[in-house]
């Protein structure tokens, strides 16, 4: 029985449009152009309880449409949404009790409040049970590391140290669904671990499902199991990374680093797509040219100091999936 | 100098074009406007209504200063700087005091194009309709109409050193949630904006004539209707200009104290 | 649904909101002060004007300062309570009402608590003291059923003025650049409110007893209020003024509803 069924939803918004300048903005005192944009253009996908999804396309394409209409505050146009048997957008308030969302970008914490004080008025606003609570909370306090932290005000928070505060406030309630939108943006690479770990456990050990729209690719290889990209309201691909991999490319990256920083590099079954110094990024195709023997090639035209063989980073993937652009942060 | 200029009326410029982006926002802005002034019109009729001892101001002059208070509303300084507002809660405040230009020369006249601009977009429409449908009397003479042209904008450098002076009060209180609060209502009082300053008790003139507040809206307005005859428009221009020149005078003083704190404590 | 609890947690929310603000005490004075202030002066204007016409058509000083106390006094009250929904157009610009969507209490409770001013304080004190000058001026003794009538219309005033700002608040939803509009209905109400409503035009008295019942705590409880001739007011109409703020506020709660309808229909 799955957790979340979505089924051809469509959303279409109307934009105001504005013309420059000052003739422009004479213009819209007399009338305003509208232009309508689909942002969602017939999504359909299934979820079973424990999976962990990363939700992934370029800005604009529907990603946060998408998570919107699952979390019960953006009503579609059409299609059919159930999430844990409910259509969300009909039953907000039972269905927001069963969820919890974290966006990466805003705190849900009181700004001007100790930690624990936002906590606390949470479980008020959730009406978590008092034994119930004090028991997820100590959990929490304990797998995020938390305890230095309750007493202080949350302004006066790093970006790390908030995120791991807002994780924890969007699980006092014990949601069985979790939406995470950008958790790790703009946060040091301890932060970011140990957000990911906490993701991880949240998920293998407590079974939550967790939904995660981001641009950090390094999370969706972290953490997921199964990847749906999403390019121009439409769903471009939906499996593991692997498959997504298959899917797009068969292509292998040789990275050589030479004695020589100004050799010239060819080979007929290779292209290099990238040169930094010493480094040389070769693309080839393992079916047209084993891996060794263009090694073997390489070593006997050059003075070679190092190589190495990897897969294309998944930015590049997504990024050809997206239509060849580039990725639209790293 | 010409540089100046240019910089100056760039930023002129700019304010325009973001006001009327909010085509909306200006007729409301304009709706509510003439909403206050037909209440505030209906007040003084009833108290008008209510006595027939002689006033200090005909129940047609008061009608014509409501009106034209209407129209000129944002010339008041009745606010501080968003942007240096912002400078200050970031803290960027410090690189901007140290920066080899004329800062006071900048914040005036940004706080001038912050009063002009409205203004002319609120006044003008709100005079037309006061003209055509509100009874507001064209000036009795040209003399008039030129000598309320002349202390409008003797107001305005006033008004723009003024509202300098509580962006300036943002380096000590960095909120000035405190001084937007008393400051406007007081200068509303004390301006003509809320009641025409002639109906205040006699023996508060005197006071109300030395204040510079008066230079705002009372006397511009009361040139406009001929209360005060246009050979006094000397006098008023002085007041205000005298007024200005010493608010500027201490603003640069103000400024000058800021900087030097930053520079000694560095930041 | 369990809705027995929402006083608590509206009880809850003040407590973080005060204390959330004595973190910034100075500028909580500061605020307090110029608030005060602010209102102060307004009343000396008009002191100032009765000094030159003796009366406002028949009323006297006294009679104008108790409308004044009541229209602060009720408008101080409904900006300590609703200041949530008259800062909520900022909220809904920086997209963070879906924040307060995604959490299982009905909205308008949310909206409410999010924000309780003590800074009113200033505006209510200063309402206070007008009224209770007025309440000694007036020559009528101040029987208990005519305190009882005060203390209704003040709080019908506060539930009138409370549901203009949830009505601003749900406008906002559509537009917030026309916004400014309200305040002839909010501001503009309470300068109104400070005179007898009889003092103006039949359509503008008309506009502010039957659309927004602003007469309720106005003319309509004055026969009672200060003794006068009813000049056709029915004595029933006098004692159910409170009344109308209350059904004003159960009718802008509605009108919020569609109003979070289509923000979830539009997502903007």
């Amino acid at each position: 029985m799955p957790q979340i069924v979505v089924e051809n939803l469509t959303k279409t918004f109307r934009v105001a449009e504005r013309d420059p300048g000052i003739g422009g903005a004479l213009r819209g005192l007399v009338r305003r152009r509208h232009r309508a944009v689909a942002a969602l253009g017939g999504v359909s996908f299934c979820l079973e309880p424990g999976e962990l999804v990363g939700y992934i396309g370029p800005n604009g394409a529907g990603k946060s449409t998408t998570v919107k209409v699952l979390a019960g505050i953006l009503v579609p146009d059409g299609g059919r949404c159930e999430v844990l048997g409910r259509v969300p957008w009909k039953e907000r308030i039972a269905h927001v009790a069963q969820i919890g969302v974290v966006f990466g970008q805003r705190t849900q914490l009181w700004w001007d409040l100790p930690v624990v004080e936002s906590f606390d008025l949470l479980r008020d606003i959730y009406r978590v049970p008092k034994a119930d609570y004090a028991r997820s909370r100590n959990e929490l306090i304990a797998l995020l590391a938390l305890e230095p932290l309750l007493d202080v005000p949350v302004r006066q928070l790093s970006l790390g140290q908030r995120m791991r505060c807002d994780l924890a406030a969007a699980l006092l309630h014990a949601p069985r669904l979790l939406f995470l939108d950008e958790p790790t943006i703009g946060l040091d690479a301890v932060s970011k671990l140990a957000v990911r770990d906490f993701i991880r456990t949240l998920n293998r050990e407590r079974g939550v499902t967790v939904i995660l729209t981001t641009h950090d690719m390094d999370d969706i290889e972290a953490l997921c199991t199964r990847v749906i990209v999403i390019a121009g309201g439409k769903i471009a691909s939906d499996g593991t990374l692997e498959a997504l991999r298959a899917r797009v490319t068969r292509e292998r990256w040789l990275l050589v680093d030479l004695e020589d920083a100004d050799a010239t590099v060819t080979d007929p079954d290779a292209e290099v797509i990238r040169r930094d110094g010493h480094r040389i990024v070769l693309a080839f195709d393992p079916d047209r040219v084993a891996t060794a023997v263009l090694i073997a090639r390489l070593a006997a035209r050059h003075a070679v100091r190092d190589l190495f063989v990897q897969n294309p980073p998944i930015e590049e993937i997504i990024a050809r999936l997206y239509g060849g652009e580039e990725p639209a942060r790293p | 100098m010409t540089a100046a200029a240019h910089a100056y009326a760039a930023i002129v410029g700019a304010r325009f074009r973001m006001l009327l982006q909010y085509r909306a926002a200006a007729l409301a802005g304009f709706a509510t406007n003439l909403f206050w002034g037909f209440i505030r019109v209906m007040i003084f009729d009833a108290f008008y209504r209510s006595s027939a001892a002689p006033q200090p101001m005909s129940r047609e002059d008061v009608m014509g200063y409501i009106w034209l208070g209407q129209a000129m509303f944002a010339l008041l300084p009745w606010n501080t700087d968003p942007d240096v507002r912002g400078m200050i809660r970031t803290g960027t405040v410090a690189y901007e005091l140290v920066r080899p230009l004329d800062l006071y020369a900048l914040w005036f006249s940004r706080g001038l194009a912050a009063r002009l601009a409205p203004t002319l977009l609120r006044a003008v429409p709100m005079l037309v309709i006061a003209w055509l449908f509100l009874g507001l009397q064209l000036p009795p003479s040209l003399a008039s109409g030129a000598a309320w042209v002349a202390a409008t904008a003797g107001a305005l450098l006033l008004s723009s050193a003024l509202a300098t002076l509580l962006t300036l009060s943002l380096l000590w209180t960095l909120s000035g949630e405190g001084v937007t609060r008393i400051v406007p209502p007081l200068v509303y009082m004390l301006s003509g904006m809320v009641i025409p300053l002639p109906l205040y008790p006699d023996w508060a003139q005197p006071l109300l004539d030395f204040l510079p507040f008066r230079g705002l809206v009372d006397t511009p307005f009361r040139l406009y209707l001929g209360h005060i005859p246009p050979e006094h428009v000397g006098a008023v221009l002085a007041h205000q200009l005298v007024w200005t020149a010493a608010l500027v005078l201490l603003g640069r003083r103000l400024l000058a104290r800021a900087t030097r704190r930053l520079v000694v404590q560095g930041g | 649904m369990r809705r027995d609890d929402a006083p608590g947690l509206y009880l809850r929310y003040v407590g973080i909101s005060l204390r959330g603000q004595m973190q910034y005490r100075a500028s909580f004075w500061m605020l307090t002060f110029g608030n005060l202030f602010a209102a102060g002066v307004e009343f000396l204007g008009i002191w100032a004007l009765f000094g030159r016409f003796g009366s406002l058509s028949g009323w006297s000083l006294a009679e104008v300062a108790l409308f004044y106390g009541i229209v602060n006094t009720a408008f101080a009250l409904a900006e300590g309570i609703g200041r949530g929904f008259d800062t909520f157009p900022g909220m809904v610009k920086g997209g963070d009402f879906d924040r307060l969507l995604l959490r299982p209490r009905p909205t308008a409770l949310q909206v409410a608590g999010q924000e309780v001013q003590l800074m009113r304080v200033g505006r209510l004190l200063q309402g206070l003291v007008v009224l209770g000058w007025a309440m000694t001026a007036l020559p009528g003794a101040w029987t208990a059923p005519k305190l009882l009538l005060l203390t209704g219309v003040i709080g019908g005033g506060a539930y009138l003025f409370i549901g203009l700002f949830v009505l601003q608040a749900t406008l906002s939803f559509w537009t917030v650049e026309t916004l400014e509009i309200m305040n002839t209905v909010t501001y503009g109400g309470t300068e109104t409110g400070q005179f007898p409503l009889t003092i103006y035009r039949p359509w503008f008295r008309r506009f502010f007893t039957f659309v927004v019942p602003l007469g309720a705590m106005n003319y309509l409880p004055a026969p009672l209020l200060l003794d006068r001739d009813a000049g056709g007011i029915p004595t029933w109409v006098s004692w159910g003024s409170p009344a109308a703020g209350v059904l004003f506020l159960l009718v802008a709660l509605r009108l919020w509803k569609i109003g979070v309808r289509h923000y979830t229909s539009t997502g903007s």
